[in-house]
């Protein structure tokens, strides 16, 4: 017997795959993989380098030419999309990275702790939380400065707060339970017992939450360059791309049009793909209702 | 009862607290020397000595911590240079009551719209109504507030110019003006709320149906509509206070981003020109007002609790 089994939610199986059970699933997953094999073979499959400047077509709509048209700097859209995903997905990734990490230390101390510790760290956690994502994330940028990487953590810093909160809750639910006090009372040692018998348990909820908050750490990096304090031009980034067409909306709607309609489409089938990540392996939710 | 409140008053003061030293290390972590800033390109040692002292920049962090909260709280948050003002009037004077404005009517919208439309698909559970009621819901939900702004600019502004794209109309002193200049941002901003209050009305509501009392009220032969609305939706309080006090981060963080698509002078456009500006004072001023406002609001929505319901009130 394994004791990872009484906890973790993975102990009943189905007949039937979950990418047959749950269609909607399955059309997000393919969505995001699609976006993903773009944005890792984007030189083969752009027509255009990203930053190649075609004076003859500057601005102009989509053709057959340039398929999406081109911005005011005669940049292909289409070429720019895909080499943007590259950035999207990668910043979306590398900053829930950070922040599960963070949350998992934090999530750790605060969930094996009592007393004082215990309150002061669940205060810290508040606060965290108090200062919604990307207000912090801009205070951090305004630390840090701009950039790419700099983005990654200031969006990564700023999830910290949820993961640690869920992993604090996990941690309560896990050390309480008869596994590890039989692995306390034979005197296995405490760090251990954290990383042989806690540890296991937290990860795969956190796993879960991770591909749930992708999409959030997406939109909150596209929102920052959106707001012309996150990744700076010439990069390829949507919403760079979207602020840059906003002052040409009346008359060349594709440019804030079509990087908006990518950054979209991706956000809707992560969720998706979250939504059914969590109604599978979410336990409150599996077995309430 | 009153204990537990003194309780949640006691975190709140905590949180507070950790939210202002984070405020203030923010000043601190900021790169550049204030003072050499301050005092432009050429200065002579002395004047810089004198200005350290003059700004207590020599006093241990401490009492720089203690002298920079009195004046947070007493309404002394600095001088913007951009500004050219103070920034107390610049952000809590000026730049709140805007993004206070969207909020509350990007609120008022979500409610007035999405119980409605939660009630329906719960009413109408499994029919078109309800499939598009959750197809809504979701893409609402995901969808990039700023981009969804955007497009909002493009039909209503561009193509059929019904309504204006930018700028404010304060709602006391022109209150149909301001209405109108709000509609397309409330929009903008409510889609995701509205979207939740759906969602959230929906699953509760369906649950409520299926309860005894609501066959019993069936039975007594009241009306369909006197059940739903009356026995049925006084069960919506609870979460959707819950949900509107833990989302209201969200909502102060899609207020940065639909001011800047409408073009708002409000508390978001100030953060982020600051930041550009590199004006550390007004970005601190921004982050200490919005997560002060988060953190009151969240103790509001506990200490509000055993009025909405009944069951928590002790006997």
């Amino acid at each position: 017997m394994t004791d990872t089994a009484t906890v973790a939610p993975r102990a009943r199986r189905r007949s039937t795959s979950m990418l047959r059970r749950r269609p909607f699933f399955t059309l997000g997953l393919a969505v995001a993989l699609a976006f993903a094999l773009a944005a890792i073979f984007a030189p083969y499959v752009a027509p255009y380098d990203p930053t190649f400047q075609d004076i003859e077509f500057m601005m102009t709509g989509p053709g057959a030419q340039h398929w999406l048209g081109t911005d005011s700097y005669g940049q292909d859209i289409l070429s720019r999309i895909i080499f943007g995903a590259r950035y999207a997905l990668a910043i979306g990734l590398c900053s829930v990275a950070i922040g599960a990490l963070g949350g998992l230390v934090i999530g750790l101390a605060a969930g094996l702790s009592d007393g004082l510790v215990e309150w002061l760290l669940m205060r810290l956690i508040d606060s965290i939380l108090a200062m919604p994502s990307l207000i912090m994330a801009v205070a951090f940028i305004a630390i840090l400065g701009q950039g790419v990487d700099k983005v990654i953590i200031a969006v990564g810093i700023a999830m910290i707060g949820p993961f640690a909160r869920t992993v604090r809750a996990d941690v309560m639910q896990v050390r309480v339970q008869l596994f590890v006090e039989a692995a306390g009372l034979m005197g296995v040692a405490r760090l251990r017992i954290i990383w042989r018998h806690i540890l296991p348990n937290v990860v795969y909820p956190l796993a879960v939450q991770v591909t749930i908050r992708i999409s959030e750490a997406i939109l909150v990096s596209s929102s920052l360059s959106f707001l012309g304090i996150g990744v700076t031009p010439p990069t390829p980034d949507w919403g760079l791309m979207i602020a840059e067409g906003r002052g040409f909306v009346s008359f060349a709607a594709w440019m804030s049009g079509m990087p908006g309609a990518a950054l979209a489409i991706l956000l809707i089938a992560l969720s998706l793909v979250g939504d059914g990540i969590r109604e599978e392996f979410d336990p409150k939710l599996r077995d309430g209702a | 009862m009153l204990l537990m409140a003194l309780k949640k008053v006691l975190q709140t003061v905590f949180v507070l607290f950790i939210v202002s030293v984070a405020s203030f290390s923010l000043l601190k972590l900021a790169p550049g020397d204030p003072v050499e800033i301050m005092l432009g390109s050429e200065y002579s040692a002395e004047a810089h000595a004198a200005l350290v002292r003059q700004l207590g920049l020599d006093q241990p962090l401490v009492t720089q911590y203690l002298d920079w909260l009195g004046n947070f709280v007493t309404g002394d948050w600095g001088t913007s240079y951009i500004a050219r003002a103070d920034i107390f009037t610049y952000a809590f004077v000026e730049a709140l009551p805007v993004t206070l404005t969207l909020a509350a009517f990007s609120l008022g919208l979500a409610v007035v719209l999405g119980v409605p439309l939660g009630v329906l698909s719960a009413v109408k559970k499994d029919t078109a109504w309800d499939a598009g009621a959750a197809v809504f819901a979701l893409t609402g939900t995901a969808f990039p507030s700023f981009f969804l702004g955007i497009l909002l600019i493009w039909v209503f502004g561009v193509k059929f110019g019904l309504f204006p794209v930018m700028g404010f109309v304060p709602p006391w002193e022109d209150f149909w003006g301001g209405l109108y200049h709000m509609i397309l941002p409330a929009l903008t901003l409510s889609t995701y709320f509205i979207a939740m209050i759906v969602r959230l009305t929906r699953a509760t509501l369906v649950e409520v149906l299926a309860q005894p009392y609501i066959a019993a009220a069936r039975a007594r032969g009241e009306p369909g509509w006197r059940v739903v609305w009356v026995h049925g939706l006084r069960n919506i309080a609870m979460p959707l206070v819950t949900i509107i006090g833990l989302q209201l981060g969200t909502l102060l963080q899609g207020a940065v981003l639909t001011e800047t698509v409408f073009s708002l002078p409000g508390a978001g456009q100030m953060i982020t020109s600051a930041v550009l500006g590199r004006e550390y004072g007004v970005v601190q001023a921004g982050v200490v007002m919005t997560a002060t406002l988060f953190v009151l609001v969240n103790l509001a929505v506990d200490l509000a609790y055993p009025f909405l319901d009944p069951r928590l009130r002790p006997r």
